[in-house]
């Protein structure tokens, strides 16, 4: 390994032995294409004109209008694919096309990342495999369906709890039998060495265009940015260029799901401790005795036990600030900015367009407010007629 | 002299090599594993090999997954496998004992009271199944403050570099995976690896055992045949446990095959 991939305390390489080759293999690619202009003049060309970037930045018209505030929203939504996952997984894709893998293999919670994984495989020519819990894959059929047609496959998993971590521990064994012509393409900022890394050198693209737009349009920088943050791809996405910028506020918005005085959430920065999961020193949910406790979040995006290592590092550092939204809270604002703009968001983004009108409603001054709107709310539809109508 | 050392001596003089057979401690209940790991004793297990049971068992098969589920909807917590480890050693003061967890189950109460338990408990070794050599240094350091041998695993991907600290850091003996993938019984092994061995030998490695596959006496023999120093057992000795009919059947079937995995261990 050429870097150690830590944050502070947090990250590392926490897998068997037997991975360590293919990470290393894929370091060296990351590293090597990071700096290759025809990588990047390839990626550039596919996020320009077959994702769609750079995505705009849209100054809220009516949400929050009657406070002092300006609400900025990124619009990962209009991506191709329906997210930010998109940025990411073209880059892995290319990398995994440069050391020769033949195969793709992924963990889907709620299926964006699945879809991304499918698109991928099927724009890059790759045999794609989805590892999806089976309690997932009930909920998610539309999802499912998406990555079907795309040439994917989707396996259930049925093993632990059925969810996303079980889908990441499946993708792992799977990987240790199959590295030497399979890409895993983890979908987040978490898991070993280097894929926080690689995947936030990614995602950066969100905040570096954000900071150039609303430096334009206003001339200044944000007084905060915010993000949801469930593995945490689309925070690190948006924060990363603002990390220098001292006056601006980092706010991540973990899922408090049925309240954080609760065991049914997903706030593992604010409620969990630092352990050892899937691959990386960092925050997770757990009990006393360190055995990984199942998460509960509306939005499955967000429905994981762990995060990031460089979020546990930069909760510790105190550049950035993490805080909670519950379901109620977080389905409030999704009905409430498509009223307002015309804009249904992803459950997940929703959590983060809650926080900044509540910081809109309590403040007094003029405020700038940038929001990461990762994705949209197609896929939800189903799931939120059912709650609105219960 | 270690436990591990002892027993390859002993193994030398006899002219066999080791069998240690794997189970997850508590599973499927903590009253009926102290029982288990009798019967196996009872086989003629050279040392054992025992899991504390995880949430998130990432490098297990199936199989063993199964086990951890069992004995975590039992309700073992890490403190029933201090106690029936230590019920082990008071039985069989010479038996080796290694454990075999995952990383955050040692972590989580922090490393030097994981290791000063574990020492306490009588166990002789700790393999970490999530922690490679890039980050090994600091459990190795934890585990010789408590006079606990850390071992590590040699994969055949082992590059050069990283079989030097499998040697260095390595004790008791080295966990030698001779296939890709995760744990599970194979119905044929393939063993292909003699450059492997002989570069943990110069290096000075501690003995190599094999594990992940081995399921037939058989392949006990081809592994010993191929260089190992002994093998280690898991999916097929936890299998038994999985499709017991009853606990009185399960005993009596443990101790048929953990002896019948022994008789194939005399070198010829």
């Amino acid at each position: 390994m050429r870097q150690d991939g830590r944050f502070g305390e947090f990250g590392g390489t926490f897998v068997a032995e037997i991975l360590v080759p293919a990470l290393e293999q894929l370091e060296g690619a990351f590293l090597d294409a990071q700096e290759d202009p025809a990588f990047q003049e390839e990626l550039g060309a596919l996020l320009r004109d077959y994702a769609g970037r750079p995505t705009p930045l849209y100054r809220c018209r009516n949400l929050c209008s009657e406070t002092p505030a300006r609400i900025y929203l990124k619009r990962e939504d209009l991506l191709h694919g329906g997210a930010h996952k998109t940025n990411q997984v073209l880059g892995q894709g290319l990398l995994a096309k440069r050391i020769g893998k033949t195969r793709l293999i992924a963990e889907t919670g709620a299926g964006q990342h699945g879809v991304a994984t499918a698109l991928t495989g099927a724009l890059l020519g790759f045999e794609t495999l989805i590892y999806m819990g089976a309690k997932d894959v009930a909920r998610q059929q539309l999802n499912v369906f998406r990555m079907q047609l795309m040439g994917a496959t989707v396996v259930p998993v049925e093993a632990g709890s059925a969810s996303l971590k079980d889908a990441i521990n499946e993708a792992l064994r799977d990987w240790a039998g199959s590295y030497e012509e399979t890409h895993y393409m983890l979908g987040t900022v978490a898991g070993p060495h280097p894929f926080p890394l690689m995947v936030r050198e990614f995602q950066r693209v969100i905040g570096t265009e954000a900071r150039a737009q609303i430096l334009l349009a206003e001339g200044r920088l944000p007084d905060a940015v915010l993000a949801c943050v469930g593995g945490g791809s689309n925070a690190i996405g948006i924060f990363s260029d603002f990390v220098p910028d001292a006056e601006v506020k980092l706010i991540g918005v973990e899922p408090a799901g049925r309240g954080l005085h609760t065991n049914e959430h997903g706030a593992t920065l604010l409620k969990g401790r630092p352990g050892i999961l899937h691959g990386s020193q960092t925050f997770a949910l757990q009990d006393s005795h360190g055995q990984i406790q199942e998460s509960h979040s509306v939005s499955a995006g967000l429905d994981y036990p762990g995060v990031g290592p460089e979020h546990a590092h930069l909760q510790a550092t105190g550049r950035a600030t993490y805080v909670g939204c519950t379901d109620t809270q977080a389905l409030d604002a999704f009905q409430e900015l498509s009223r307002a703009e015309g804009i249904i968001p992803a459950l997940e983004s929703a959590h983060a367009v809650h926080e900044a009108i509540r910081l809109a409603r309590a403040t007094k001054e003029e405020t700038v407010l940038l929001v990461n709107l990762s994705g949209r709310g197609d896929k939800d539809m189903v799931q939120v007629q059912e709650l609105l109508s219960s | 002299m270690t436990r591990y050392s002892a027993m390859f001596e002993r193994l030398a003089q006899e002219k066999a090599g080791a069998f240690v057979p794997f189970v997850t401690l508590g599973d499927p209940t903590p009253e009926l594993s102290a029982k288990v790991l009798r019967a196996l004793i009872r086989g003629g297990a050279d040392a054992l090999e025992l899991g504390i049971p995880f949430s998130d068992p990432a490098a297990d098969g199936p199989t063993i997954q199964l086990a951890s589920q069992r004995a975590l909807q039992a309700g073992v917590t890490p403190d029933d496998c201090w106690d029936l480890i230590a019920g082990v050693r008071a039985e069989s003061p010479d038996l080796p004992i290694g454990l075999l967890v995952y990383a955050n189950l040692v972590v989580s109460p922090g490393l030097d009271s994981f290791y000063a338990r574990a020492a306490e408990a009588g166990v002789d070794s700790v393999l970490i199944a999530d922690v490679p050599t890039l980050e090994i240094a600091p459990f190795a350091a934890a585990a010789e403050r408590h006079g606990v041998a850390p071992v590590l695993i040699a994969p055949t991907n082992l590059s050069d570099e990283r079989l030097e600290v499998v040697a260095s850091v390595g004790q008791g003996y080295t966990y030698v995976v001779t296939r890709k993938g995760v744990t599970g019984a194979d119905d044929s092994v393939c063993f292909e690896h003699a450059s492997l061995l002989a570069k943990l030998e110069q290096a000075g490695a501690p003995p190599p055992i094999f594990g992940f596959g081995i399921s037939k006496p058989e392949h006990v023999r081809a592994a010993l045949a191929s260089g190992a120093a002994g093998t280690i057992s898991g999916s097929a000795v936890v299998r038994h446990i999985q499709e017991a009919t009853s606990d009185a059947a399960l005993l009596e079937a443990l101790e048929a095959f953990v002896a019948s995995m022994k008789a194939a261990t005399a070198l010829s």
